[in-house]
C-alpha cells in the first residue's frame, strides 16, 4: 500500500518537500547539539527538563486519544466512525514516533539508549513507558495496516486482528497513565504530585487528540476527494468537549487543594506560572494564553449552534489544541521546577537550537502523518461508496 | 597449477580452521588449564568498611569563608569537578556542577522558615552535599541502574552507564545532582590524574568518596575541614563518634518529611545549647 505514498499531485508533493526540509534543518541543529552536548539548550541544573520533555508529555496524550474512535466503534458499535478510526491509528503511529524522537533529543547519551533494554529495572517508571509506548507504536502499526489493507480489497479484517484492537484499548490509556507518573511519584516536587495527575492527562488528551482530529479531518476534506462526514465530525466534536470540561474541573481541584490547604511548596509553582514569583514573570502572558483559549474554546463547545457550525468548531479546536499545547506542552513541566528544590527562582527559556530541533522532530511527525494519510485516503478514494463491516 | 573453485574453497576452508587453531594454540597455556573467571583482586586490607555511611556536620565550627572554600575545593580539586564561569568571572549557574556547596539556612531548609527569623540565621552559611539517603528516590527512577545503593548506603553512580535522561536530577528532593551539559574537560583547572574525568550528557554528584573509602582514607571533604566541623562514620556501629553525635545531640536533617532518609546530619546549636 506504500506506493500510494508515491504517487500525488504537485501540492502534495511541495508539502513533502517542506516538511523534508524543515526535518532536515531540525536534524542540522540536532548534530551541533549531539557534538555540544544538551548545553545548547536553556536547560540548566535547576530546569534540567523542558521543551523536549514537555513535547514529549503532550504527544504521548495526543497518541492515546486515538482510544476515543476505537472505544465508540468497536466497543459501542458506532459505524459512523469506520471510515476515519484509522485516521485516529495513523495519527497515534506519528505520535509515538515523535514521542521517541524527543526523548532520543533529550537524552543526554543517545548513543546508550538500549541501556534500557540491556539492564531493565522495573523500579524505574520510565522502563516502564519505554514498554508501553513500543508496544503502543507496534499495535497500531499492526491494526492499521491490517483494517486498510482488507478494506482496500473489500474484505472484513481478519477475525485475529480483533483480540489487538481490543488490547489497543487499555494499552492506550496505560501509555498516558504512564506516562503521567514519570511525575506524580516524586518526592519534593509539589506540583507533580498529585494523585489527579493521570486523569488529568488523560482528560486533556481526550480533548486535545481529538480536537486535532477534527481539524485534520476538515483539512482531508477540503483538499482531497475523501469525505470523512458531518456526523463523525460532530461527535468528536462531543467527545471534545465532554474531555474539555473534564481536564478544566481537574484543573480547578488542582487549584484548589493548592490554594485552600495554603501549604507553600504546593502555591508557589502555581504562582509562578501565572502570576509570577520573586520578580519572575517568563511564563505568565504564556499561561493565561492558555487560559483564556481554553475558556473561550470551551464556551464556544458548549453553545451548540457554534459546536454545529463547522467553521466555528474547528477554530474552537484550534484555540483548544494550542491552550492544552501550552499547558502540558510546556507549563506542566516548567512549573514542576520552579522554584527549585531549594526553593529559588531561576527561570528557563528555550534557546534557538533548541526550538528548530523540537520544529524539526514536529516535521518528521507531519511528514509521517501526510505519508500516512495519503495511503490511507487513496485507498478510501478506490473504495467510496463501499460499505464494508468490520 | 591449475585449480578449480571447489579445490580452492576446500583449501581456504581448511587453512583457516588451521589458522584458528594457530592462535589459540600461541597463547601461553593450553586451552584446558585457563579459568573462565577473570582475575580477581581482593580487597584492599585497609579499605574503610560499614554497614552505613553517614556523615554529621557541625556548623558552627565554620567560621570564616575561608573554612568552606577549603572544605568545597578539596573536593572538587580531586573529583576534577569542572569550572564553569561567566565571562565577568561570576559563576556560571546554567552549565555548573558542584558536588559540594555552600547554602543559605533558608535554601536548605526551606520548609522550616518564619517571619520573625534572626536575618543572620536566615542566611546563615550550610555545606550542603548528596544525602546518600536510605530510601533514594534517585535510585528508585534511574532506568539503568546507572544510579544505585551501595550495600554500605553509598548512591553511587556509574557514568558509564549512565543514559543521561535526567530523571534522577527530577528526583531528587536536595537538587543533589549535576549533569554535564557540555564537555567539562576543558575547564577542569588542574586535573588529578588518579580520578576520572567525565564525558558530555551524564549526571554526577558527590560519592562520599568511595575511591578514598577503598584505600583506608575517609572523605576529602571531612578530611579539610576545620577541626570537629565533618565527622564520618558507621550509623550502624553504636560506638561509631557519628552514631553517639546523633545520639546525645540535637541534629537536623533535609527535608526528613519525605520519608528519603537522609543519611546527612546537622548539629546547629554548637556544643552548649543544643
Amino acid at each position: 500500500m506504500l506506493e500510494k505514498a508515491l504517487i500525488g499531485s504537485k501540492k502534495y508533493w511541495t508539502w513533502v518537500f517542506i516538511l523534508g526540509a524543515m526535518s532536515l534543518m531540525g536534524f542540522y541543529y540536532y548534530l551541533q547539539q549531539f557534538s555540544y552536548g544538551l548545553g545548547i539548550t536553556g536547560l540548566s541544573r535547576d530546569v534540567s527538563w523542558g521543551l523536549y520533555i514537555g513535547q514529549f508529555t503532550f504527544l504521548v496524550g495526543v497518541a492515546a486519544s486515538a482510544v476515543m474512535l476505537v472505544i465508540p466503534y468497536y466497543l459501542h458499535d458506532y459505524k459512523k466512525f469506520s471510515k476515519i478510526v484509522i485516521l485516529g491509528e495513523f495519527l497515534a503511529i506519528s505520535a509515538v514516533t515523535m514521542c521517541i524522537l524527543f526523548i532520543m533529543a533529550d537524552m543526554g547519551q543517545p548513543m546508550r539508549a538500549l541501556n534500557i533494554m540491556l539492564h531493565p529495572t522495573p523500579n524505574s517508571i520510565m522502563f516502564w513507558d519505554f514498554i508501553v509506548l513500543a508496544g503502543y507504536l507496534t499495535l497500531n502499526l499492526l491494526i492499521g495496516w491490517v483494517t486498510l489493507g482488507s478494506d482496500r480489497k473489500g474484505v472484513a479484517p481478519p477475525k485475529w486482528i480483533k483480540p489487538f484492537i481490543y488490547l489497543s484499548i487499555p494499552w492506550a490509556i496505560s501509555i498516558h497513565t504512564v506516562t503521567a507518573f514519570l511525575y506524580a511519584g516524586l518526592p519534593g516536587r509539589h506540583f507533580w504530585l498529585s494523585a489527579i495527575m493521570a486523569a488529568r492527562f488523560l482528560a486533556s488528551a481526550f480533548a486535545g487528540g481529538p480536537a486535532l482530529l477534527v481539524i485534520l479531518a476538515l483539512l482531508v476534506r477540503k483538499l482531497t476527494k475523501f469525505d470523512p462526514g458531518k456526523e463523525p465530525i460532530q461527535t468528536l466534536g462531543n467527545i471534545v468537549t465532554y474531555a474539555m470540561f473534564a481536564n478544566v474541573f481537574f484543573l480547578g481541584l488542582e487549584f484548589f487543594t493548592a490554594f485552600y490547604s495554603n501549604i507553600p511548596g504546593h502555591m508557589e509553582s502555581f504562582r509562578y506560572l501565572y502570576v509570577g514569583l520573586e520578580g519572575h514573570q517568563e511564563l505568565v502572558p504564556l499561561m493565561w494564553t492558555s487560559s483564556v483559549f481554553a475558556a473561550v474554546s470551551l464556551i464556544m463547545l458548549l453553545i451548540p449552534s457554534a459546536r454545529k457550525n463547522e467553521g466555528t468548531l474547528a477554530l474552537a479546536c484550534i484555540l483548544l489544541f494550542i491552550s492544552l499545547w501550552i499547558d502540558k506542552g510546556f507549563g506542566l513541566i516548567i512549573g514542576g521546577f520552579v522554584p527549585n528544590m531549594l526553593n529559588e527562582v531561576r527561570p528557563y527559556w528555550p534557546t534557538w537550537p533548541e526550538s528548530l530541533i523540537t520544529v524539526g522532530v514536529w516535521s518528521i511527525g507531519f511528514l509521517i502523518l501526510t505519508l500516512l494519510y495519503k495511503v490511507a485516503i487513496s485507498v478510501r478514494e478506490e473504495t467510496a461508496g463501499v460499505e464494508i463491516e468490520h | 597449477m591449475s585449480m578449480d573453485r571447489r579445490e580452492f574453497l576446500k583449501i581456504a576452508g581448511i587453512s583457516s580452521i588451521l589458522g584458528l587453531g594457530a592462535s589459540i594454540a600461541s597463547a601461553t597455556d593450553p586451552i584446558w588449564q585457563r579459568s573462565l573467571t577473570p582475575p580477581q583482586v581482593g580487597p584492599n586490607k585497609e579499605a574503610l568498611t560499614a554497614q552505613h555511611w553517614a556523615m554529621v556536620i557541625d556548623m558552627s565550627m565554620f567560621k570564616t569563608e575561608e573554612d568552606f572554600q577549603k572544605t568545597i575545593s578539596a573536593c572538587h580539586t580531586i573529583h576534577n569537578v569542572p569550572d564553569f564561569k561567566n565571562p565577568d568571572g561570576s559563576v556560571d549557574i546554567k552549565d555548573q556542577i558542584k558536588w559540594i556547596w555552600k547554602e543559605t539556612y533558608e535554601h536548605s531548609f526551606p520548609d522550616q522558615e518564619n517571619p520573625y527569623m534572626e536575618e543572620r540565621l536566615k542566611e546563615m552559611p550550610f555545606l550542603v552535599l548528596c544525602n546518600h539517603c536510605e530510601r533514594p528516590a534517585c535510585v528508585r527512577v534511574c532506568p539503568t541502574k546507572a544510579t544505585f545503593k551501595r550495600p554500605d548506603g553509598i548512591v553511587m553512580m556509574d557514568m558509564h552507564r549512565c543514559i543521561g535522561c535526567r530523571f534522577c536530577m527530577a528526583a531528587c528532593p536536595y537538587g543533589a545532582r549535576s549533569f554535564n551539559w557540555r564537555d567539562p574537560r576543558p575547564f577542569i583547572k588542574d586535573e588529578n590524574k588518579e580520578y576520572p574525568t567525565r564525558t558530555k550528557g551524564v549526571v554526577e554528584k558527590c560519592t562520599f568518596c568511595t575511591e578514598r573509602l577503598a584505600v583506608g582514607k575517609i572523605p576529602a571533604c571531612v578530611e579539610a575541614a576545620p577541626k570537629g566541623g565533618m565527622f564520618f562514620g558507621d550509623l550502624s556501629d553504636k560506638n561509631s563518634e557519628v552514631r553517639k553525635l546523633v545520639e546525645t545531640r540535637y541534629t537536623i536533617r533535609r527535608k526528613s518529611e519525605l520519608g528519603t532518609g537522609p543519611s546527612v546530619y546537622y548539629l546547629i546549636g554548637g556544643n552548649d545549647h543544643a
